[in-house]
């Protein structure tokens, strides 16, 4: 497999374009008030100025759903799409270490292996880490979920 | 020019001899920074090893010949740009200068009386206008922002059509009386388009508003005459024309420099000083307070010098031709959509390009495991990546360095981005 595929596997093209969770309506990116157990995060790459707001729901103690709005690269869009997949179910500190395995594996310019158990379809995107100018494309949607995860479970 | 002198050139600049990712080096970011011949490198080097010194101080002799191959390179940059040297101040680069100006003006006291240093035509407030165009580099944007913003006067821009010209009709509309200031590029480092200096330039002298022009992306690439231009001031960086990074320049006509406040304060602008305040030297020391980029000046006249013999006009007679190779090539490519002039009509050596249904950082990613250096986001122009639709964009951008075999190559890998990336069969129909 060249560099290049091994970057943009086919499960991160597969992603890229299912955009799994990115539906949330562009008029509900603003920031408003927002219902109980929900929280909500704006994220931008200043690099290509590309956005994402998205939207964590937490419920009954886990989270319930993760919803987005943002238009970027296949990195970028493949990595919010699976972190939407993989969120829902889990508790929120479990979210948590999960978000902060990736990027771990994400600032390791690629010496961290990625953990399938814990990243799912996020493993795919270990390649990015060898690439420095891309790995802020990839966490984009991880860090708005670490944002809106936070309101989510902080009382207001 | 042709491809065998330009093979020729490529020997002066050992950069590009390497290979990237097992394939050759094709460097074609020279808009955001260009590569530097060895002439270029062994000025540096020579200074260092032989006449480093500080400069405009101390008597010993290495203090005169740095003083002496500092104040010769002022003169070969100005030169250059056809200007006298007096009315050249070394910055660190383009946006530096643009700074520089703007924070001149706010500093400009109106209450001062127009005596001399109070720059008192300088100075804005409510109901004076700074005009910029929608196609600026955010250098030549924000720092007019923070000047409207501290001293209340408005900023307005003079828009562009779809193919990326100013509309002329509309700069003649915004150009008024209150006009102060009209800053603007005078090559887009987007579009490649270049704007009509002249026409702007005489709607400005009729309100008797000041000149600004970002001369980043044309004095690099086109025999440049500031004089003949007629502008009041002007900024480029030496990086972008084979210098180093770390120094650039700001022209501005004698009289103004003379009558305008410094910005930077501080050692080796000054005359007397006392506890309480200090007289100032004229321009340009006037507008360099410290140490100076003593050997990045040297090493910026070595650039300039290069390009002289070189000839700018068949380099610029050569970057059009390759910037219609591009133009006419991307053209022919399924999918893709050119930003600026169409083929045919005038453009530097550069071209931005959106492909449909795939990112620009996806494309610079694909080009790079090519060896093919590519510039990808909004190029310092949110603004006008709005204005286009579009968030970002790749930008393919040459020199006087680069074949028509390069712009092929990349010509060939920009044919198989959308294919790589699944969208060439589903979109097709969408994108006709």
């Amino acid at each position: 497999m060249s560099a290049l595929d091994a970057l943009y596997q086919q499960i991160i093209l597969d992603h890229a374009k299912l955009r799994y969770g990115g539906d949330l309506p562009e008029s509900q990116t603003a920031a408003a008030p927002l219902a109980a157990g929900v929280g909500q995060s704006h994220q931008l790459n200043p690099v290509c100025g590309d956005e994402i707001t998205l939207r964590v729901e937490v419920q009954d103690g886990a989270v319930a759903a993760v919803h987005w709005n943002g238009d970027g690269c296949a990195i970028s869009m493949a990595s919010a799409s699976v972190l939407s997949e993989l969120a829902p179910g889990l508790g929120p500190k479990e979210l948590q270490a999960v978000i902060e395995s990736f990027r771990e594996v994400m600032r390791s310019r690629g010496k961290i292996e990625a953990d399938e158990e814990v990243l799912g379809d996020a493993a795919a995107l270990s390649g990015v880490s060898k690439y420095p100018a891309r790995v802020k494309c990839a966490m984009l949607s991880w860090v708005a979920a670490e944002d809106a995860l936070y309101q989510a479970v902080t009382p207001a | 020019m042709n491809n065998a002198e330009v093979l020729r050139i490529r020997n002066d600049f050992p950069i590009l001899a390497q290979q990237v990712t097992g394939v050759p080096l094709v460097y074609l970011d020279s808009g955001a920074t260009s590569q530097s011949p060895s002439s270029v490198l062994e000025a540096e080097q020579e200074f260092y090893e032989q006449r480093n010194a500080a400069v405009h101080r101390g008597a010993h002799q290495l203090a005169v010949e740095a003083t002496d191959a500092f104040e010769d390179a002022r003169s070969a940059v100005a030169d250059f740009v056809g200007v006298r040297a007096e009315e050249l101040v070394w910055t660190a680069n383009a946006t530096a200068g643009l700074n520089l100006l703007a924070y001149s003006f706010s500093n400009a006291d109106a209450s001062a009386g127009g005596g001399p240093g109070s720059g008192a035509r300088f100075a804005l407030s409510a109901g004076d206008e700074v005009l910029v165009t929608e196609m600026e580099h955010h250098a030549n944007l924000i720092p007019w922002q923070e000047l409207c913003r501290r001293t209340g006067a408005t900023l307005r821009y003079i828009p562009i059509d779809d193919d990326g010209a100013l509309r002329l009709e509309e700069a003649q509309r915004l150009i008024t009386a209150r006009t102060r200031v009209l800053a603007f590029t005078h090559a887009s480092n987007v579009l490649g388009i270049l704007n009509p200096v002249a026409t702007l330039v005489a709607m400005a002298r009729e309100v008797g508003a000041l000149v600004v022009l970002d001369a980043c992306q044309s004095a690099p690439h086109l025999p440049l005459d500031l004089k003949a231009l007629g502008v009041d001031f002007a900024v480029f960086s030496g990086h972008k024309m084979l210098g180093p990074t770390g120094i650039g320049a700001l022209y501005g006509r004698r009289e103004l420099l003379d009558a305008m406040p410094p910005f930077l304060t501080g050692g080796s602008m000054i005359t007397t000083v006392t506890m309480e305040e200090a007289q100032y030297l004229p321009a340009p020391q006037r507008f360099e307070a410290g140490t100076q980029p003593i050997s990045q000046a040297v090493a910026f006249a070595a650039a300039v010098r290069y390009l002289e013999e070189t000839g700018m006009d068949r380099i610029a007679g050569w970057e059009a031709e390759l910037g219609q190779r591009l133009v006419s090539g991307l053209g022919g490519i399924e999918g893709i959509r050119v930003l600026g002039p169409a083929a045919g009509r005038p453009r530097t050596g550069l071209a931005a390009f959106d492909v449909a249904g795939v990112h620009a950082h996806d494309v610079g990613q694909f080009l790079d495991s090519r060896g093919i250096a590519v510039r990808v986001g909004h190029h310092c122009a949110q603004p006008l990546h709005r204005r286009l639709g579009l968030t970002a964009s790749t930008r393919a951008s040459t020199y006087l360095y680069n074949t028509t075999d390069e712009v092929d190559a990349f010509l060939a890998a920009v044919s198989e981005v959308r294919g790589y990336f699944g969208v060439a069969r589903d979109e097709d129909g969408a994108h006709g």
